[in-house]
């Protein structure tokens, strides 16, 4: 468990209102944890707030599940 | 939450209106809210469909207030029934907040020419545009005399901005609309204007190809240095729609750090 997913799992928990043994780094976004097109907009900006980041268009795409935000963030993060 | 700062007094006391476009504590219209609120203003909210309600249900409770409405601009028959809900209850309104707007993701990129599709710019023109010119009818016969509406607009609408595309020529005919509903409503004493906001967070600028990289060009090239911030675009909204802002009406005001009067940017330092 790295402190980068400990921080996305606080922000899922807290975005969407789901438990949080729920987030886990295999967990889709939409298909597992209810989020539509507009929370995976906000997830995403808040993961560029907390992080300090800027998730480009072309990647904020392909992230589908928690696991997916935390290797794009540490990506980002160089 | 967002911790701008926003000024209380009694500008705003006894009005009431409507503001419509909140989707998150990021919007435009929800920093436009807080601060008409701060200055005692009563406000009802709409809301487009279940997904947006949940969102602004908790925002709007936090300032005390429990007024929601659903409204879909596309929608005839929900837009009577939004505005008959507001007459019911209050009679009168006083302000208008329109910071609706929609163009696909796929026109939202690359080349206006190449990706607008004739649907897809029929639904950017209504969304964007026409709800402004149905709310501004709707909500004018609700008005009495000092009564005042806002819209939001962008510089896309005036300068090529990439990705901007539909939108920009959306925006365009919205700041058009605005001088034509201040003319139209004038002799009823309304006033209407356009508020021409720099790029900010929001889930619009989510929404455009490239768009967060507006906010590093504005920190960059704007004469103050910074991004635009919520409190000067509530502010101005403020202006607008309260007795201080008397005598301003057809006009697009620019809250933006100085962004759109720039030509050419600085030199680079290094």
């Amino acid at each position: 468990m790295s402190d980068v997913f400990e921080r996305v799992k606080k922000i899922v928990v807290e975005n969407l209102e789901v438990e949080a043994d729920k987030v886990t780094e295999a967990a889709s976004f939409i298909d597992d944890l209810g989020a539509d097109s507009l929370d995976l907009v906000e997830l995403v900006m808040a993961f560029e707030e907390e992080f300090g980041i800027e998730i480009e268009d072309e990647v904020q795409e392909n992230i589908r599940t928690v696991g997916d935000a935390v290797t794009e963030i540490k990506k980002t993060q160089g | 939450m967002s911790d701008w700062n926003m000024p209380e007094g009694n500008l705003m006391a006894g009005k009431r209106g409507i503001v419509m476009g909140v989707a998150n504590q990021n919007s435009i219209a929800w920093g436009i809210a807080k601060q008409l609120a701060a200055q005692g203003a009563e406000i009802a909210f709409t809301y487009q469909g279940e997904g947006l309600e949940r969102r602004v249900r908790p925002l709007v409770e936090s300032i005390g207030m429990d007024f929601m409405i659903p409204a879909d601009v596309t929608d005839d028959e929900s837009m009577d029934a939004a505005f008959a809900a507001v007459k019911e209850k209050w009679g009168k309104i006083d302000f208008l907040v329109h910071s609706i707007a929609f163009a696909g993701k796929d026109e939202l990129m690359g080349s206006m020419v190449a990706n607008t599709s004739r649907e897809g710019f029929r639904r950017a023109m209504d969304i964007s545009v026409y709800s402004f010119i149905d709310c501004s009818r709707r909500a004018s016969e609700m008005m009495d005399p000092g009564g005042s509406i806002i819209c939001m607009t962008y510089l896309g609408a005036e300068r090529v901005v990439p990705s901007y595309n539909v939108m920009g020529v959306a925006k365009a005919a919205l700041e058009a609309s605005t001088r034509y509903a201040a003319r139209d409503l004038g002799n009823q004493g309304i006033r209407v204007n356009a508020i021409s906001a720099g790029a900010m967070r929001t889930l619009s600028l989510a929404g455009i190809r490239g768009g967060k990289s507006l906010m590093g060009t504005g920190r960059e090239w704007s004469l103050l240095k910074e991004d635009t911030k919520m409190e000067g675009v509530a502010g101005c909204a403020l202006y607008l729609l309260s007795d201080i802002g008397q005598s301003i009406t057809g006009e697009v005001l620019h809250v933006d750090a100085g962004f759109h009067v720039v030509g050419v940017p600085e030199p680079s330092e290094e």
